[in-house]
């Protein structure tokens, strides 16, 4: 199955001390978290794992062969990356907005056909934003957006998701929806990979999880072994109290 | 179930506007031949006054000027989808006057004709590469950085030109004014524009809809599989192509370039593949027309058609702006 991996990997973030190489291996099925506080580095990872950014050191695979052989249509086919921000200044439907996630897989003087249509319809239903399909992008609510864009990726279909900030802007009923769907793309053999803010999102649906902290140092593994109370303290600078409600353990900061 | 619009109506119902706006653009003029009479001469009949009056003088000029409309246009919409700015437009981004100071300079020192379309073809790319490359420097293009760029070099050209103008003598500065609003009676060869159009549209085509892609921003591209350093190249180097063959052909014609493309996707929506020949049609449409009022207005006076393209094309553009929300 695809996996991403990567092998002594450094990021590059101009000015700041190189830190721990990293030696991730992301299997089919399972569902990473990134967790650090602001700048650690969360995004960069994400662009430079997905081969849009250079790293300082270190080499990225899909499957067997490094990212930076891989011609970027195909990188695209089997990799897909929701942004944290995006440029909608340009007029789009939300239909076409999702259509464009078929553009890997289409040659150039093809025209999309009634299955890729099809498809961009079911994602933007599984994303309930199916009754906005004729609306421009930009006259879009800022969660409305954020659930068009986890469509269009949706409607891409690649084995491997790196989403960022996927709950950014969503209310409490969507965020659960979206990290489902996530989780449910893993259970049907995916991998996927994402930027998280929420400790207790990351706690309830993360099998896997990747500590990035300020100065560059990291840890990754299980999730049971990573939700430890004191490494979160440290990571956030923040006091936490911790409880377990459903089933999940559940992280307060401390006033 | 989702229903997407056919892309083929418009450009049907397009194609046959410009054939119509051509054909009554032919049999208008200081005579005046019956649409009928027009296609019995294109048939190969009708009479021999009528015969040259249509093939060897009217005909060049319509096609000149569709074929100067439609790359104004294009390049507009190139331009637009480059920047992710509907601001873009060759005449803003002081392509056009970097065109107009070659040309001018040409007129000063009574150049030759054939000279006067080099110095304009040559003032465009240079502009070109003075724009691009400033705004390039070190970093890369940012649409804003880009537009700035743009705006400021335009005004240095204008001043350039005015400075031309004050010191040219003055029985060289009807010429020159005529060029600064476009004229196609200055076409002499009708061919290469059309040829440069027809030839554009079969390169940009295919890459609707990588450029559809693309005006979603570089980074969301390059991360929908494209190679996207390549194709802005490509875009840029066809959009400077365009307006310098336009200027080149009929001087400096504002308003085609930024209004079409925006009429159009204020109708038809903004799939490139659907948005790009349509602009091809709707320019060309537009200058004949513009052309067409320009030489009888107050015939047997001519009018500089960049007026024309401007009366037409800016209250149309507010009323559709002011429709659309």
């Amino acid at each position: 199955m695809q996996t991403l991996n990567c092998q002594q990997l450094l990021i590059d973030i101009p000015g700041r001390p190189s830190g721990r190489p990293l030696d991730l291996r992301i299997e089919a099925g399972q569902v990473w978290g990134i967790l650090g506080p602001n700048g650690a580095g969360k995004s960069t990872l994400l662009h430079t794992l997905a081969g849009l950014q250079s790293a300082r050191s270190g080499r990225v695979f899909l499957g067997e062969r490094a990212l930076t052989d891989l011609p970027r249509r195909q990188v695209a086919q089997q990799l897909g990356l929701v942004f944290q921000e995006r440029q909608d200044g340009f007029p789009a439907t939300v239909l076409e907005t999702a259509l464009i996630g078929r553009h890997p897989w289409l040659s150039p003087w093809q025209m999309e056909t009634a299955d890729d249509l099809a498809l961009a319809e079911r994602s933007l239903q599984r994303l309930d934003v199916d009754h906005l399909a004729d609306r421009l992008v930009s006259t879009l609510s800022g969660g409305e957006r954020q659930r068009v864009a986890i469509a269009t990726t949706l409607t891409q279909a690649p084995h491997t998701w790196l989403v960022d900030e996927p709950t950014n802007h969503l209310d409490l009923h969507h965020q659960v929806a979206v990290m489902e769907l996530l989780t449910e793309q893993a259970a049907g053999g995916c991998a996927v990979l994402m930027c998280l803010h929420d400790l207790n999102l990351a706690a309830r649906w993360c099998d896997h999880l990747l500590l990035l902290f300020p100065d560059g140092e990291a840890c990754w593994g299980e999730a049971a072994s990573m939700l430890v109370p004191e490494a979160l303290e440290q990571l956030y600078d923040q006091k936490l109290a911790t409880a377990e409600v459903d089933g999940a353990p559940v992280y307060v900061p401390v006033r | 179930m989702i229903q997407r619009r056919a892309w083929w109506p418009p450009l049907l119902v397009l194609a046959l506007v410009s054939l119509a706006a051509m054909v009554v653009a032919v049999g208008l003029g200081s005579v005046n031949v019956a649409p009928a009479d027009t296609l019995a001469v294109l048939a190969g009949q009708g009479s021999e006054l009528q015969r040259t009056l249509i093939l060897e003088l009217r005909l060049p000029r319509v096609i000149a000027a569709f074929g100067t409309g439609g790359l104004l246009a294009v390049a507009g919409a190139l331009m637009q989808v480059l920047l992710r700015n509907p601001l873009a437009d060759p005449y803003i981004l002081g392509l056009s006057g970097g065109a107009a100071l070659g040309a001018l300079l040409a007129m000063l020192v009574s150049a030759a004709a054939v000279l006067v379309s080099a110095a304009a073809f040559g003032g465009a790319l240079l502009a070109t590469l003075l724009v691009f490359g400033l705004a390039h420097g070190r970093g890369s293009w940012t649409p804003s950085r880009l537009l700035l760029t743009g705006v400021v070099v335009a005004a240095g050209w204008g001043a350039a030109i005015t400075l031309i103008l004050a010191i040219a003598p003055a029985q060289k500065l009807p010429g020159m004014l005529y060029w600064l609003m476009g004229d196609v009676a200055y076409a002499r060869l009708s061919w290469p524009s059309v040829l440069v159009l027809v030839l554009t549209c079969l390169v940009v085509l295919p890459l609707g809809r990588s450029l559809n892609v693309l005006a979603r921003g570089p980074v969301q591209a390059a991360a929908l599989g494209l190679s996207v350093r390549p194709l802005e190249w490509l875009v840029y180097v066809l959009a400077s192509l365009l307006t310098a063959t336009a200027v080149t052909t009929a001087g400096s014609i504002g308003f085609v370039g930024l209004v079409v493309p925006h009429i159009l996707r204020l109708v038809l929506g903004n799939d490139q593949r659907l948005i790009l020949p349509a602009s091809a049609f709707a320019g060309g449409t537009l200058l004949v027309l513009a052309d067409t009022a320009a030489r009888t207005v107050i015939a047997p006076e001519q009018l500089p058609v960049g007026v024309f393209t401007a009366l037409i094309g800016v209250p149309m553009f507010l009323y559709l702006l002011h429709r659309s929300r």
